[in-house]
């Protein structure tokens, strides 16, 4: 039998691990970069103005806190426990993603980089790093598979504008996937001045960390909202899982108490069944990509297959290691919602709330459409309710057979 | 003595510099690449990196990667690129042959069994490129029983401090990447290379193969006057891409001219060689 350490949220070891996941798997010329990283992350960390700094920019332009709402139709409509949506959605730049850009681009500053670039799925992690790097005044460059460039043109014209070049990615899938392996070839070739801002917990450490440190802040204030609301902890916390970013940030101020149930949700596709879905969890198996050990979607040669998700934002067949941990402790279950019932659920809370949730977003709703009825009234659930809509109207609506 | 220790005696003994030709294993389909493998030697070869094809190739430039494509799409296997080397093997008992590629293909096979089967086909080496002395334990230990290398990437941004961590446990030779970039893309600068050559030269008795900027038969030259060896990739690759319609006598007529003419450049700098 295993044994679990006294706190689950103490990882990685000091060589980047999360049990047999996570690590540091690059080629040398980022080695000692990534130890630079790790060294100035430390020095932010302990170093008060850092944390004043960031704080001051959370308020003051993101607008945190977000609000905790509890949704009352929703809630009503499923007749089981209560539903409270934790609204990353209302952050400047309309997801979660902001949270983390900030961090890492104080970061980058502090270490002297005067370039920044990113790698970006549905477009919500390059426009959070396009705008952070607009209000540093610092050049950007963000890579964006040329699928992804296609369904989401809004996010691609917004980048643009905020000064940033968005580099088309034709290689491989032209999805996540390859714009971060073109990401990771910018670094290597761009070492001396520029700083790489991951937009989710994956690559090699110290990445999982510092995003999962930076996007902690959604969790501790919905800890914090839930007991002054509903008086006591949810029994269940759910997130849409990607890289995992805003399920990790959600998740981890409640890894360490018992009576919190949590549940992550991957992007099933067209089912998990089939060929064409993202559910790394659900269906993959542990290998070696961008950097880290963690699940992933592989044929039996270790070749990368293919993701498919209707959310650009959960279309990668890698997940952070800090996921695959939780997974295999037990800490944290994982699920799967397809692109139909994330198109419901989209519609759902649309109409039942006054809110247009993100795809991505809209995944998590799914899985809570199916447990919340079984759930007691004086239950409570919180979702993560990671980004808004508006980007999406027109995958939707092509997905609804309708032109707009 | 292991094949790769005997070649660059043998290459100290004639006061030369090796050429190593890298490939990948199946491109552009596995016939025409068994007919490169056999007929590199008889082009210069002294030594062969053996690219093992992986979808997501991070370190490698574009002419590299699509010839990971094409041996994928052509149905490149891991046990494929063995039946290569043991083909290989049978007839060239002297050459040796490093697979280089990334880690999760291997990870895949699971690292005790890859080391075996590459024991058994005659391979002499691994690179593996995300694979960092923090993290090789799991392949070095087999390796190091079996007798084969794990050549160890040492790059312009490895400082002194960092270069101590890279050779323990490195054996076989050193590879020096030339540039901060991926293969193919950019060309070194001499001095920067002579510079980091002594540096590592000062800190290891192990030959030093210098890669991934290296493209003419000129640059070639250059590099065999300072270093060990000169690796060229994406330049034999990138052959391969441009008559991949022509048939395979022709694709190897190719490959062999451009490798004859870099070996010819390389083994013209004999007696030259500055060491450290």
């Amino acid at each position: 039998m295993s044994t679990l350490p006294n706190s689950i949220r103490s990882g990685p070891d000091a060589s980047g691990h999360f049990g047999a996941f996570g690590g540091r798997f690059v080629a040398e010329t980022l080695m000692p970069l990534l130890l630079e990283l790790e060294q100035a992350y430390e020095a932010a960390q302990n170093d008060p103005s850092f944390h004043k700094e960031l704080d001051g920019l959370l308020t003051h332009y993101v607008g945190r806190e977000s609000p905790l709402y509890f949704a009352p139709r929703l809630t009503e409509h499923f007749g089981g426990a209560k539903i409270y949506l934790k609204r990353e959605d209302l952050n400047h730049t309309g997801a979660h993603k902001i949270n983390n850009c900030l961090g890492q681009i104080l970061l980058a500053r502090r270490m002297g980089k005067t370039r920044i670039i990113a790698e970006t799925g549905a477009g919500q992690h390059g426009v959070a790093t396009a705008t952070v790097a607009a209000r540093f005044g610092l050049p950007c460059v963000v890579y964006m598979g040329e699928v992804d460039t296609e369904r989401q043109k809004p996010n691609v014209f917004r980048m643009n504008l905020l000064g940033a070049t968005v580099r088309p990615v034709t290689s491989g899938s032209r999805t996540l996937k390859d714009a971060t392996n073109e990401a990771l070839r910018d670094w290597v070739a761009n070492v001396e001045d520029t700083f790489y801002i991951i937009g989710s917990v994956v690559g090699p450490h110290p990445y999982p960390t510092i995003v999962r440190d930076f996007q902690t802040v959604i969790g501790n204030e919905t800890r914090a909202q839930m007991l002054a609301q509903d008086g006591k902890l949810p029994d269940l916390v759910v997130a849409c899982v990607g890289g995992g970013s805003n399920a990790i940030g959600m998740f981890h101020p409640f890894v360490d108490d018992a009576e919190v149930e949590i549940h992550g949700v991957e992007a099933a596709g067209e089912g998990v069944d089939t060929s064409r879905h993202a559910a790394t969890i659900t269906k993959g198996s542990p290998g070696v990509l961008h950097g880290a050990r963690s699940y992933l979607l592989q044929d039996a040669e270790g070749q990368i297959l293919e993701a498919h998700s209707i959310s650009a934002g959960l279309d990668y067949p890698g997940v952070g290691p800090e996921h695959s941990w939780l997974k295999d402790i037990g800490r944290v279950k994982y699920f799967s919602a397809t692109d139909q019932e994330a198109l419901d659920s989209f519609q759902l809370l649309s109409r039942l709330e006054g809110i247009i949730p993100a795809l991505e977003s809209a995944h998590a709703l799914a899985h809570v459409a199916k447990i919340a009825p079984k759930m007691r009234k004086d239950q409570a659930i919180a979702v993560c309710l990671s980004g808004r809509g508006d980007k999406d109207v027109f995958s939707v609506a092509q997905a609804l057979g309708e032109k707009i | 003595m292991s094949r790769i220790a005997a070649c660059f005696a043998e290459l100290k003994a004639q006061g030369r510099a090796a050429f190593v030709p890298f490939v990948t294993a199946g491109d552009p389909d596995f016939d025409t690449s068994r007919a490169i493998l056999e007929a590199l030697p008889g082009a210069g070869a002294d030594l062969i990196e053996l690219g093992m094809p992986f979808s997501d190739p991070m370190a490698d430039g574009p002419a590299v990667q699509a010839s990971s494509l094409r041996a994928l799409h052509a149905g490149a296997t891991m046990a494929r690129t063995f039946k290569l080397v043991r083909g290989f093997r049978q007839r060239d008992a002297k050459t040796p042959i490093v697979l280089m590629g990334y880690y999760n293909p291997v990870h895949a096979r699971g690292a005790e069994r890859f080391v075996r089967e590459a024991a058994e086909a005659g391979v002499d080496g691994f690179i593996i490129v995300d694979l960092p002395p923090e993290e090789d334990a799991v392949l070095l230990k087999p390796a190091n029983a079996a007798g084969i290398d794990i050549i160890r990437l040492v790059t312009p941004t490895t400082h002194d401090a960092r270069l101590v961590t890279v050779l323990n446990g490195a054996s076989g030779y050193l590879y020096y990447v030339s540039i901060t970039g991926v293969t193919g893309t950019k060309s070194f600068a001499e001095n920067d290379v002579k510079t980091a050559l002594a540096r590592i030269k000062k800190a290891s008795t192990l030959p030093v193969a210098v890669g991934f900027g290296i493209r003419t038969p000129a640059q070639a030259a250059q590099i065999a006057r300072i270093a060990d060896a000169a690796v060229v990739g994406s330049a034999i690759v990138s052959v391969i891409a441009e008559r991949q319609k022509d048939g395979k006598d022709k694709i190897v007529a190719a490959v062999s001219e451009l490798c004859r003419a870099l070996a010819d450049s390389i083994h013209a700098q004999a007696g030259a060689k500055v060491r450290a």
